[in-house]
């Protein structure tokens, strides 16, 4: 027995090791948005770093003085909220007429959808960047949301879990003459939650912290979503990591509360990812 | 109703419900993708008033003899080559601590979990405070702590030799845990009874992880190497955040120069040829994903 109550020991130094790496940079951050900005960099190199040693919220003040914190925190919003909407009511409904119904051209498409997962957003970023530049459309909430909300991977998670849906209620459903839509609406989507609450954590992490396109596309602060924001932010001088500290932990404490109260929810949407291999 | 007129009906209900989706994969991913292609093979650039003529294979040789990009494709391999086996052997270390069903093991899983939140624009501000140059840095203390006194302060977001291992590190720690949830599903989904037949034959721990574990775990691990090396070639945000590729392209990525060409440069053309470069990289590691995954046990 003393063998096994050895490695539970070491089991727990591991696991306490390995949380201490990953709770160090965020207790930075939170402790560091509270003090002072001197202090930050000076006590950077000792335990001082995680001990608040006078607690104040002027950096809290400071970010929204020298940015427009609230207006970016609401285009983030706005932006993510569209493309997880919208995209949960096309992809599904998508993925149902793959499932269920009978049509024409049915598996040559669902075949091309398949194919189109594999391709990342960095493969089609630039005759995007290019149409878009020539239509006029940079700098536009629609250029953020619009081109995200159809999603091959969104339709293939979709599909797996209507393809393992029992079919009877359904077929009891339409005897009574329902229509499809119909079926679609009041009875496969209320039994098909958690398909939906996957899809919706997936889409919603993708894109709330998506930095590269809104870089690109977003030219002046008026519909700059938050990674944006933080960047310039950053580079906006003079450097002052306390207000830094503070428009991070404005930043990401709601996603985090979030996660805490949903965390089985996040779990699941996100291991349900893998079953694309 | 007779069974003709209903499948009709429900053709039409089917394409109205499939034509949303199917119209925005068209537009905005599909064409986009065609034309990255058929652009790589033109002299295209943003503003230019000379026509478009076809160059061949002009900017894929110009790319090739470009030293920028052979430094930025060598960095994405290199970042490849430390990341995947570094965090995927961490991951899955994790995943086994967490699977022997300890009292704590969620509180444990929600901290591994949280920087999964954190957007990367982020992390790398916050990266960018632990490297903060100078002795008080954190991570030149720490160093110099870990060091008993030997290591020297370093600038290591300035540092040729530091930069890139520097953004290795904080792209495995937030990274590392999306893989470890994956891999924990995939050790809790192995039966029982394995491990039970195994205990009854005779077999240790390490035993029992390299002839049941490890082999039950195949296609979950491959997968998290698959998405790993892809997301080691989509390598940007922290680039464009904490060195801009720099210091002399310590730190320059595929996707970095193609977004300077497209974006400071405006040569669409050049950048579109460095977006099929990237495409067959992840088309390539795909395949040998496909290639090695075993598809037996899929059927559920």
């Amino acid at each position: 027995m003393r063998a096994t109550r050895l490695s539970v020991l070491l089991s727990y130094l591991l696991l306490g090791g390995m949380a201490a790496l990953f709770i160090v940079p965020l207790l930075m951050m939170f402790v560091g948005s509270l003090k002072p900005d001197q202090s930050i960099l000076v006590e950077g190199g000792s335990l001082a770093a995680f001990l608040p040693s006078e607690v104040s919220l002027q950096n809290y003040a400071d970010v929204f003085r020298r940015s427009d914190f609230l207006r970016y925190f609401f285009n983030s919003l706005f932006i993510t909220g569209c493309i997880v909407s919208s995209g949960l009511l096309v992809n599904s409904m998508a993925a149902y007429a793959f499932a269920r119904l009978q049509w024409r051209g049915r598996d040559l498409l669902f075949n091309l959808v398949l194919a189109l997962m594999i391709l990342p957003f960095e493969a089609i970023a630039i005759p995007l960047f290019y149409g878009a530049s020539m239509l006029g459309l940079r700098d536009s909430f629609s250029i953020q949301i619009v081109p995200f909300i159809a999603n091959a991977f969104a339709i293939y998670l979709f599909y797996s879990f209507f393809i393992g849906m029992p079919k009877e209620l359904e077929e009891a459903a339409r005897l009574d003459g329902a229509s499809t839509l119909r079926i679609f609406f009041s009875i496969i989507m209320p039994n098909a939650k958690p398909v939906f609450a996957s899809v919706a954590i997936l889409t919603f992490l993708t894109w709330w912290g998506s930095y590269l396109w809104p870089m690109m596309v977003t030219i002046g602060p008026s519909v700059r979503p938050l990674p944006v924001a933080i960047a310039s932010f950053f580079t906006l001088p003079p450097l002052n990591w306390g207000d830094i500290l503070a428009f991070g932990v404005m930043m990401v404490l709601p996603v985090l509360l979030l996660f805490i109260i949903f965390q089985r929810w996040f779990v699941r949407g996100v291991a349900s990812s893998a079953i694309k291999g | 109703m007779t069974i003709r007129s209903r499948t009709s009906k429900q053709s039409a209900t089917a394409l109205l419900m499939a034509i949303p989706a199917l119209a925005g994969l068209l537009l905005f991913i599909l064409l986009p993708f065609a034309a990255a292609l058929a652009l790589a093979f033109t002299d295209l650039r943003l503003g230019s008033p000379l026509p478009v003529k076809f160059v061949g294979f002009g900017q894929f040789v110009q790319l090739f003899n470009d030293p920028d990009f052979m430094r930025a494709l060598l960095n994405n391999l290199l970042f490849a080559a430390v990341v995947v086996p570094l965090q995927t052997v961490l991951a899955l270390a994790l995943a086994l601590l967490l699977n022997q069903g300890l009292p704590g093991t969620v509180a444990f899983r929600t901290l591994f979990f949280m920087p999964v939140v954190f957007p990367m624009s982020l992390v790398s501000v916050i990266w960018s405070l632990i490297y903060a140059p100078g002795p008080d840095g954190m991570m030149n203390a720490f160093l110099e702590w870990a060091s008993f006194g030997l290591w020297e302060a370093r600038d290591f977001l300035r540092d040729p030799l530091l930069a890139l291992p520097g953004i290795m590190l904080l792209s495995i720690w937030q990274g590392v845990e999306f893989q470890m949830v994956i891999l924990l599903a995939g050790l809790q989904a192995i039966p029982q009874s394995l491990y039970e037949a195994a205990a009854l034959d005779g077999a240790g721990r390490w035993q029992q992880l390299l002839h049941i574990t490890l082999p039950q775990l195949r296609n979950p691990l491959i997968f998290v190497m698959l998405i790993t090396t892809i997301l080691a070639f989509r390598l940007f945000d922290q680039v464009q955040i904490m060195t801009r590729g720099g210091p002399d392209n310590a730190t320059t990525t595929v996707i970095y120069e193609m977004v300077q060409s497209a974006f400071a440069r405006q040569q669409v053309a050049l950048a579109s040829a460095m977006t099929v470069v990237f495409f067959l990289l992840v088309l390539a590691v795909t395949w040998l994903q496909r290639r090695y995954t075993h598809h037996e046990r899929e059927m559920t």
